[in-house]
């Protein structure tokens, strides 16, 4: 097991207060919180090593250059990649879902065709396939949720069929923590010829993803939410799919050469080699830094120890929540399919007056639609409070955050 | 002439089908905002001096000691506004 008192030294940020009482965060969920070795990473990036990379024969971009190449390893180490050539650094998990969707969809998806997702997506799983659906006629088609958050198998399996180009779920779902069974939707995708996207927001920073295990075509996560910087984040996907594929965007990096033929007076242009062919522009070299760093961090650990980590905390958290009176969870309460997540409410509040109330004592924890609205209508919520856990968590924050729902319920 | 952005920080629709506006104080100014609409809203209830619930006019609206209000039920911003400028004049 981890020791979650020794990782908190790590974490400048949680020794500050919030409204004169220690802060508790459990909204990892959305964002983590960053050790002292990341942001030191990203410090001794701009003081010793700032440059562009793949474009100077400097030192500095030497320097640069080697650092985000290694980022790129690093990360393919982490999911099990083949190498760098599959590890496609963008913005996050929303711009990897929309890169696949506008790089693969526009030149693979026409009228007759169908994408399926669940009804249990975060909004950024389920808008770039209905924006492509409009600009390709290809239809989206949406799997059914259980009433108590699981997927529907047989009804999301039942969707899937000839006509079907793409299958995208999400690995864990960001609302509820439910752990999907992504290996066997990716299996029935593949027999009907299809890809499979899966959306590892949030199971990327919380449990070991094999992506040859999964045998997933397309990864997508955040490096924000797994302990390094905003504005990083991966798209994962088998070579032969990636070299297959046009560029997202056009600039500089994703070229290998732009030129101009006077006869025609026109560009010709060829695509650089994988993943720079899908990096257009300068990319975001010291996010790349950080998010190695981070992926460093969480491998000491061991993600087999995170997991178990979490979902210790899960198993005690559930009990106690359950005992405060008003309070409801939602979801599935069954702990061997969900990690570290809980949707919440009490009763008479909405979710802001709950987080509200949390944020007065230094807690803080989500409150809305956490950008999954279709899950919300589900659960006919107008919407949800969430405590959301990570490895720098303790019980005694849990005893500390069921003392005040118990507060709240009085109120 | 005290104005609403005097005391205001920021005001921010909430996420959810609630549509609530929650509004948050500026930081030096929080407890004179606290102050005063204490002093003009009609307490209805409140836990451990921290949390209000509180009425003014047709209004009903929860307070935080932490320097945030939360307001529901307006038809638009400048019901909002109205509303905290008689709150904190």
């Amino acid at each position: 097991m981890l020791d979650p008192y020794k990782i908190r030294e790590d974490f400048p940020i949680l020794k500050r207060k919030v409204n004169d009482n220690p802060l508790i965060y459990f909204d990892n969920a959305s964002t983590s919180q960053k050790p002292k070795q990341v942001i030191n990473a990203i410090k001794e990036f701009y003081e010793n090593h700032n440059a562009n990379v793949h474009r100077a024969v400097h030192t500095l971009s030497q320097e640069a250059t080697e650092l985000y190449e290694s980022a790129h390893e690093e990360v393919a180490k982490f999911i099990n990649a083949e190498g760098m050539e599959e590890t496609v650094f963008v913005r996050g998990t929303t711009e990897a879902i929309n890169l696949v969707a506008y790089a693969w969809g526009l030149h693979n998806l026409k009228k007759g065709d169908e994408i399926i997702v669940s009804l249990m997506e975060h909004h950024s799983n389920i808008v770039p396939w209905e924006m492509i659906s409009k600009i390709t006629m290809a239809k989206v088609k949406y799997g059914k949720v259980n009433d108590d958050g699981t997927l529907d198998y047989e009804s999301f399996e039942n969707l899937i069929s000839r006509k079907t180009k793409i299958v995208c779920l999400s690995h864990v779902s960001n609302v509820t923590g439910i752990v999907n069974d992504v290996k066997r939707v990716i299996k029935v995708a593949h027999e009907n010829g299809a890809l499979a996207l899966v959306d590892g927001a949030q199971s990327a920073p919380h449990m070991p993803v094999n992506v040859k295990e999964l045998d997933a075509d397309f990864l997508a996560f955040s490096g924000h939410k797994m302990l390094g910087p905003t504005g990083i984040g991966v798209l994962y996907g088998k070579k032969d799919i990636l070299e297959s594929m046009e560029p997202f965007q056009g600039g500089g990096e994703m070229i290998r050469e732009v030129s101009f033929n006077p006869k025609t007076k026109r560009c010709s242009i060829s695509w650089n080699v994988l993943p720079w062919k899908f990096e257009a522009g300068t990319p975001n070299v010291c996010g790349g830094v950080g998010l190695m760093e981070a992926v460093r961090y969480l491998k000491r650990i061991g993600m087999e120890n995170v997991k178990r980590h979490e979902e210790m905390l899960t198993k005690y958290a559930l009990p106690r929540m359950k005992n405060c009176e008003k309070a409801k969870i939602f979801g599935t309460q069954d702990t061997s399919v969900k990690c570290g997540i809980i949707p919440f409410g009490i009763d008479g509040l909405s979710s802001h007056d709950v987080a509200l109330f949390l944020d007065n004592y230094g807690i803080m924890v989500r409150s809305g639609f956490h950008c999954a609205q279709p899950l919300h209508e589900i659960f006919k919520l107008s919407s949800t409070a969430r405590v959301s856990f990570y490895i720098y968590n303790t019980r005694e924050e849990i005893d500390r955050f069921t003392e005040v729902l118990k507060e709240i319920g009085q109120f | 002439m005290v104005t609403t952005e005097d005391y205001v920080a920021r005001t921010e629709g909430t996420c959810g089908k609630e549509q609530d506006v929650i509004v948050t104080f500026k930081f030096d100014k929080k407890d004179e905002a606290v102050k005063k609409i204490l002093a003009k809203a009609a307490l209805k209830k409140s836990i451990a001096g921290i949390v209000f619930e509180l009425t003014f006019r047709k209004f009903s609206f929860r307070l935080y000691g932490s320097g945030k209000a939360i307001f529901r039920d307006l038809k638009d911003k400048d019901e909002l506004n109205a509303l905290l400028s008689e709150l904190l004049s």
